[in-house]
């Protein structure tokens, strides 16, 4: 029996849009921030970017929980026929190993940050409020171990991101097979 | 023979001079204080996330007898420039905005009341002067003892504002918080016995 397919127009369902905006913007926003932060010298607004990424990071982590939980149980809309005919099996590899990728990331890159923070001897205190474990010990050479893992997953999931919009807009722009409505929230099908 | 006036009176004046010397000895004797075994550290918190930093050099002199605890003398003088709390941090505190110790290289705390607070438990009032301001503070102790080994640990809260520690931008106290946690373990020995 061949896969199910559905109709061109098909999209994913608002929750799954929702989650999927909110966290690009939140992933690009934490980027951006600890891009820029990490060169700063020490002084309050370094202070303040600091807890902000860490905050940002622990969202994302919680959000990619909830995300991936959404995923497993709301299964996507099938490619249509015409899309799944059009892509060679390598694009069709890569589109599934992209997305596999991108969701261990979005895992590894929050963890391993928040292992750095501790073990910097700098535990994560959510809003100011609420201080989280420690699940590594505070250790400066442990946490020099972990600091270029923490940037090079981030820029491993920047380039995957990267690598994924450019798929996404090849679709809009020279497929023009309607890809990206699957994940507009206002272009109702 | 008698001496001339004036070297009589000097000799008079050291005899006194020796006695009470030699009387302060006995009375207060020094308990000495076993820098390795002994830590000075505090908490600040920095957008609710406690740091926790040491000072690496201090001097501290104590006579203190348990029983006469109204009797004791405590001083301490903390070296600021050897204050530890991150490779970041530790290169900004020195600096006129934190403690400024090119001017102010030494924190010092001088005894005043000591009151006895229960069972091998003291309060220790004082004045406590960093970076140019003095505030009296009272510093809750308890003591320890192992053989002759007297271990002193408590903990008291300060105001950085207080003393000047952070100003302009990191006056702001939603940034650093304006309290900071102050607590020591001290090894002591020939402290009598409690």
């Amino acid at each position: 029996m061949p896969p199910p397919s559905s109709a061109p127009g098909a999209r994913y369902g608002l929750t799954a849009i929702a989650l999927h905006w909110l966290l690009a913007l939140a992933i690009l926003a934490a980027f951006a921030v600890g891009l820029y932060m990490h060169e700063l010298p020490l002084s309050p607004q370094r202070l303040k970017l600091y807890s902000w990424h860490k905050w940002a990071g622990v969202c994302i982590l919680l959000l990619s929980v909830l995300r991936l939980v959404w995923r497993i149980t709301h299964r996507p809309p099938p490619l249509s026929d015409q899309m799944t005919a059009a892509m060679p099996a390598w694009q069709r590899a890569a589109h599934h190993g992209v997305h596999h990728l991108m969701y261990l990331l979005f895992f590894t890159v929050p963890l391993v940050g928040w292992a750095y923070s501790s073990a910097a001897g700098f535990p994560v205190v959510l809003f100011g409020v609420l201080p989280l474990p420690d699940f590594v010990p505070a250790d400066k050479a442990l946490a020099e171990a972990i600091k270029p893992l923490h940037a090079l997953s981030a820029f491993a999931l920047i380039g995957l991101v990267l690598l994924h919009v450019g798929a996404a807009l090849k679709h809009q722009w020279i497929d023009r097979d309607g890809l990206l409505d699957r994940m507009n929230p206002f272009k109702r099908a | 023979m008698s001496l001339p006036l004036p070297l009589s009176r000097m000799l008079v004046t050291s005899a006194l001079g020796a006695t009470a010397l030699l009387g302060g000895q006995v009375a207060l004797a020094q308990q000495k204080v076993d820098p390795a075994k002994s830590e000075i550290t505090f908490v600040s918190k920095q957008m609710g996330v406690p740091v926790e930093g040491r000072f690496r050099k201090f001097d501290a002199q104590v006579s203190f007898d348990p029983k006469k605890p109204e009797a004791g003398k405590i001083a301490f003088s903390i070296d600021l420039g050897s204050t530890t709390v991150s490779p970041d941090a530790d290169a900004e505190l020195p600096k006129a905005v934190w403690f400024n110790v090119p001017k102010f290289p030494l924190a010092t705390f001088q005894s005043g009341a000591i009151k006895a607070a229960g069972p091998g438990k003291f309060e220790v009032a004082g004045k406590l002067a960093i970076k140019g301001s003095s505030r009296d503070v009272v510093v809750p102790v308890t003591l320890t003892q192992a053989g002759a080994v007297t271990t002193a640990n408590g903990s008291f809260a300060i105001k950085r504002l207080d003393f000047k520690i952070g100003e302009g931008d990191w006056a702001d106290t939603s940034m650093v918080a304006n309290d900071v946690q102050v607590k020591f373990k001290l090894t002591l020995s020939g402290v009598g016995p409690l």
